[in-house]
């Protein structure tokens, strides 16, 4: 881009609010929680100074909220929200109606640990539990990413290849809260990239009468299923072409995953959200040192980038999967298992070891990292997950 | 009041053909709203329930009007996020008719599962009419009592048994509960008064805003009658007093239906398999407790439409 960066300080709150502002959308319905909470109560700012055309409806659950959505968008809206933890837990059931009924609805998602016991910081326990909703996943290094992930998600989901509803993640507190400098594109052109929603259907336009949410039994419930799984399968397409066309646009490019310095990495691990951030210091460090330790960030979870992951990983000798969450399967985290399912495929197959860590916010250090890295390094690895930075 | 040659000219905008029972009073009460509501554009969304399920067998549906459900107990929400489409898209003028909104839910999908959904979209004052199809029972599951489930009443999670005779609880009244909303229309109707149900729903339909309207409606299959009683049995339950048809508009009650001598309960429950073991000399206190709701209820109502209206 040519003309002058707009730098503004911003949380990821903040940033993923001003995201929402830039794309107008017509039905807002949200619910306060912790640490998401900021996003809808900026943006209900928004409408009160009225520089949104939104109808903002302050429900009465997250359950409703989503519910809302739904309803919002079968009727023609383009509807977001924003949850958290307990709150997307209450919205699951209403997240495979939101995918299955082929609703391309946006969640800004802020990742906290779900209970029991108790907690507000953040871990990725909340949208894993989303994994087989039907949801796109993405989940976001830092506010930048996540300002820039949110308006591509509406074009994303809106495609007619997709038509599916996406979670657009932040870690808890550690991207939500933190203040950062990101670059905020000028309205006009955020209009424009995300043009108008045009559904087919839509239940307000009443001269063209239909039925939505039918009972759909043995004869046609697979098929209408089928079709579910094959648009997730045709969203990678469509997230490669549109984080490139967003780059092509704005300058920065995106993708199914990142990599940093795999090329001839010996040693890597695969990580989500901000983490990635703290690994890349790590691997700085480690190089200056002649280590040949590289990284892979899953940016986009579901769909799984299988292909993208297998030629990115195929030459590493060993990877460690970092998980923040456990799937309680009594072997390794989920994303290890994806990680390790896909590279099965491979002839030469890397050693693959499954590491949890940050656990209801816990930190994740630079030397937690650089341990991780130096028992990759060793090949002296568990079998089973390993926990990072807990008391045994 | 509504003129009978007037309404045979509108069109049926829930078509015969559907699945519900033969006699099912849930598609009587569906047919008469959506024939109240035809000179107008309507969207309808709908709780899971018997309603739901059998008049939308994929890829049949019956719905002639634009038609929404999404699961049980969320239809209030869901409607609230069409009306709020229906705000936003009119302000930006891509819709240019005056909708209004109609929302169906069994008493499950109402008085249980939905009540939070329901009372959070009437707090909002969504521009909705909720009408609550009231058949005392979980129906389309297997009739599992539910809070609307009466005093005594066999219900298949209240069974009749050695120890137990029915359901021991008294049924939540909704319709106070949805007039304690402050809201502008609430009523009571049932089966066996279609003047009553259509006034009352196009009465609904004028207002902008929240409205609700709980219709007693009999189950053949879960109250045990024959499915030609049907609205013989809902003016029973009118003439016996154990379910008044009355509205509130403003915070006035109006009692529409006052009968010259209120029939004792035991008439209504007689023809009804659910009652039959309260009929049972042992049981006589049951139908003392009931007969005694019910006079007391009556009586309540009576003094609130009079001082409503001084």
């Amino acid at each position: 881009m040519s003309e002058k960066k707009n730098l503004k300080a911003k949380t990821g709150n903040e940033a993923m609010a001003e995201a929402m502002r830039q794309i107008n959308p017509d039905v807002v319905a949200a619910y306060p929680i912790t640490p998401a909470t900021e996003i809808v109560q900026i943006f209900s700012q928004f409408v009160a100074d009225g520089v949104v055309n939104t109808e903002f409806v302050a429900v009465e659950s997250e359950h409703s909220a989503l519910s809302a959505c739904i309803g919002a968008s079968a009727a023609g809206a383009r509807a977001m929200t924003g949850t958290s933890s307990q709150g997307l837990a209450l919205m699951y059931e209403m997240m495979y109606i939101a995918a299955g009924l082929r609703l391309p609805i946006v969640i800004a998602e802020v990742n906290r640990a779900l209970s029991a016991p108790i907690n507000i910081h953040g871990d990725q326990s909340d949208t894993m539990g989303a994994r087989d909703s039907g949801f796109l996943q993405i989940y976001c290094e830092n506010s930048q990413e996540a300002y820039d992930s949110m308006i591509q998600a509406v074009r994303i989901c809106e495609h007619p290849d997709v038509l599916l509803p996406a979670t657009v993640s932040t870690d808890g507190f550690i991207i939500s809260h933190c203040m950062e400098a990101i670059e905020l594109l000028p309205d006009e052109k955020v209009k424009e990239f995300v043009g108008t929603y045009k559904p087919k259907n839509w239940l307000l336009d009443v001269d063209h009468p239909f039925t939505l949410g039918a009972i759909d039994l043995q004869d046609y419930y697979f098929e209408h299923k089928r079709q579910e799984i094959e648009a997730m399968r045709k969203a990678t397409k469509v997230i490669k072409e549109i984080g490139k066309e967003f780059g092509q646009k704005f300058g920065r490019s995106y993708d199914m995953i990142e990599t940093y310095k795999l090329e001839d990495a010996e040693a890597a691990i695969v990580v989500l959200g901000s983490t990635a951030g703290t690994a890349k210091v790590v691997i700085e460090e480690m190089r200056k040192q002649g280590k040949k330790v590289g990284m892979l960030k899953l940016r986009v979870f579901r769909p799984f980038p299988f292909d993208d992951i297998r030629e990115a990983l195929k030459d590493v000798k060993i990877v460690g999967v970092m998980d923040r969450h456990d799937g309680y399967n009594g072997y390794v985290a989920p994303v290890c298992s994806e990680v390790r399912s896909c590279l099965y495929e491979l002839d030469k197959k890397p050693k693959i070891a499954s590491y949890v860590y940050g656990l209801g916010g816990r930190d994740i250090t630079l030397e937690m990292i650089t341990e991780i890295y130096e028992e990759l390094l060793s090949g002296k690895t568990d079998n089973n997950a390993k926990y990072i930075g807990v008391r045994e | 009041m509504v003129n009978l040659k007037e309404l045979s000219k509108r069109p049926e905008l829930l078509s015969g053909g559907h699945r519900l029972c033969s006699g099912c009073g849930a598609g009587i009460i569906a047919r008469q709203v959506m024939m109240a509501a035809a000179d107008r554009p309507v969207v309808v969304a709908n709780a899971t329930g018997c309603l739901e399920v059998s008049t939308t067998i994929y890829p049949f549906s019956a719905w002639k009007a634009p038609w929404f459900h999404s699961a049980f107990e969320n239809a209030a929400a869901s409607c609230s996020g069409i009306e709020a489409a229906y705000k936003a898209l009119k302000r930006t003028g891509k819709v240019n008719k005056d909708i209004r909104f109609i929302t169906f839910g069994g008493d499950g999908g109402t008085y249980d599962i939905g009540f939070q959904s329901l009372s959070g979209a009437m707090e909002r004052r969504h521009r909705m009419l909720y009408v609550c199809y009231n058949n005392e029972a979980y129906m389309n599951t297997g009739i599992q009592r539910s809070s609307a489930t009466p005093l005594g009443a066999y219900a298949s999670t209240s069974p009749v048994g050695k120890v137990k005779k029915g359901k021991e609880q008294i049924k939540k009244d909704l319709t106070k509960v949805m007039v304690a909303h402050n809201i502008p229309y609430v009523a009571q109707s049932a089966v066996g008064y279609w003047n009553d149900l259509i006034t009352k729903t196009q009465k609904a339909l004028d207002i902008d805003g929240p409205t609700f309207i709980n219709v007693l409606q009999p189950c053949r299959l879960g109250w045990g009658y024959n499915p030609a009683d049907t609205a013989v049995i809902g003016r029973m339950a009118v003439e016996t007093c154990f379910w008044p048809i009355y509205e509130v508009v403003d915070g006035k009650y109006k009692i529409n239906v006052k009968p010259k001598e209120k029939k004792p309960i035991e008439e209504y429950l007689k023809p009804q398999s659910r009652f039959k073991h309260l009929l049972r000399p042992e049981n006589a206190g049951i139908v003392a407790e009931i007969q005694k709701n019910i006079d007391e209820n009556w009586a309540w109502l009576l003094m609130m439409e009079e001082c409503t209206n001084r």
